[in-house]
């Protein structure tokens, strides 16, 4: 099997088979990525496609130095911001969630890990409801810190912000996150 | 007793080991009860974060984009070549298998040592923490041995080691959490690095032809971050107790 390198400098000179092989080794992990940073599948995979057929375009000035997976993953990362952009939906909106019934009260142990939250398809669907509530800026933003192990600094660079304004995104996004499963945090104390 | 509390956002920083957190957090956290109750809350609803799944695609779904971007791009010539979808297929509930165990043993052994050692003795939490980071420094090391290791002539599958890295960040992250509470900065500061090779790993493509993997093995080398493993992992056997034989790897 070709590498991506090799892949690569075929697609440059017009062989579609090369860049088909690139799409479907890499079109997975993007839909993950897309879709993190959007919420919502169709979104994401606008994303991915988008994301795709603009490395294609752009294959002239990708450095054959990188790694073609990271290049295509920052272009993921630029085509999600720039989808979210194009719909106004921009702003950081402030919404208050309404607090319910705490399905982690019945969790019999104090244990923070994550599998044992993720037993509960309670909190799946709680945690992914405030996700879809965060603003693009407060998803994107805690997104690439958080699932893609970006530095404030980087965070800020991708999102074209001051990094200041990077931070106060995540840490309001984990202020959301966390009052959706406050009641359950306080029960378990 | 006169003590302010870590405010939200520094113990957000604190959990992302960024800087700006509070230089003295992780005694903070391990000497206040209100400090440390807040540090777990927010320990739940971030951890909780990474167990929230990603939209299952299908089988076909590469081949849906590729269809989709070769429309868009309008020259592409339409290859002559088509994948079965039964491998699809099969790929997919290979990798669905491998994920779930992947997730439950990345994340139960380690976690029951990391909570563990959030017992109030500093001492006995900084042994548990030992212990626990000598096996998962064992476990990183074969990872990256195998990867470093491999024979550069031909393509390798990487998918395994891929798996296991991807278990193993959520690990790192727990331990880089339990060190800077234990106050073990030398722990901390390697595991941060070692979660960035990880993640680097799992975004690599799963097939590595030779040239790709010696950049890869490159990359490796250029971090020195086998040689960091394995210094920590001799510190971390050393400070033990009781001392556990040397079993020393090599490349």
């Amino acid at each position: 099997m070709d590498n991506d390198r090799a892949l690569v400098d075929r697609a440059r000179r017009g062989d579609a088979d090369a860049f088909r092989a690139l799409v479907e080794r890499h079109s997975r992990a993007l839909f993950g990525l897309a879709y993190r940073m959007t919420g919502n599948e169709a979104d994401a995979e606008d994303v991915v496609q988008e994301s795709l057929l603009r490395s294609y375009r752009q294959l002239a000035s990708f450095d054959d130095r990188a790694s073609f997976g990271s290049w295509v993953y920052r272009i993921t990362v630029n085509c999600a911001l720039d989808l979210m952009r194009s719909r106004k939906r921009w702003a950081e909106m402030a919404r208050d969630e309404e607090e319910s019934a705490d399905p982690m009260a019945s969790l019999p142990s104090t244990d923070p890990t994550p599998e044992r939250l993720a037993l509960s398809a309670e909190i799946r669907e709680r945690l992914a409801k405030a996700m879809s509530r965060l603003s693009d800026v407060e998803r994107c933003a805690f997104v690439l810190r958080h699932f893609e192990g970006m530095r404030l600094e980087e965070v800020s660079r991708a999102l074209e912000c001051e990094p200041g304004a990077a931070k106060h995104s995540i840490f309001r996004a984990v202020r959301k996150l966390r009052r959706a499963l406050e009641p359950a945090a306080s029960a378990v104390k | 007793m006169n003590h302010q509390h870590l405010t939200d956002e520094e113990l957000i920083l604190h959990y992302y080991g960024e800087e700006g957190a509070a230089p003295d957090g992780a005694r903070r956290i391990e000497e206040c009860g209100e400090c440390r109750a807040l540090y777990g809350s927010l320990q739940r609803t971030l951890n909780a974060v990474d167990a929230l799944p990603v939209p299952e695609r299908g089988a076909d779904y590469g081949e849906r984009v590729w269809r989709s971007v070769e429309a868009r791009a309008g020259g592409l010539r339409r290859p002559r070549f088509s994948w079965f979808p039964w491998r699809w297929a099969a790929a997919g509930v290979a990798l669905a298998g491998l994920l779930a165990a992947a997730f439950l043993a990345g994340r139960n052994y380690p976690a029951r040592q990391v909570t563990a050692a959030r017992g109030a003795d500093p001492r006995a939490s900084e042994q548990v923490l030992l212990v626990a980071v000598g096996d998962y420094l064992d476990r990183s090391q074969m990872v990256l041995v195998e990867l470093a290791n491999a024979d550069p002539k031909f393509d390798l599958d990487i998918s395994a080691e891929q798996k296991r890295a991807h278990g193993l960040v959520t690990e790192t992250r727990l331990y880089r959490q339990t060190a800077e509470r234990t106050g073990n900065a030398a722990i901390a500061g390697v595991l941060d690095q070692l979660e960035r090779v990880l993640v680097e790993i799992t975004h690599e493509p799963s097939q590595l032809s030779p040239d790709e993997l010696e950049s890869l093995r490159q990359r490796l080398k250029d971090q020195s971050i086998l040689f960091k493993i394995r210094v920590l992992g001799a510190t971390v056997r050393r400070e033990q107790q009781p001392a556990a034989p040397a079993s020393p790897r090599t490349l």
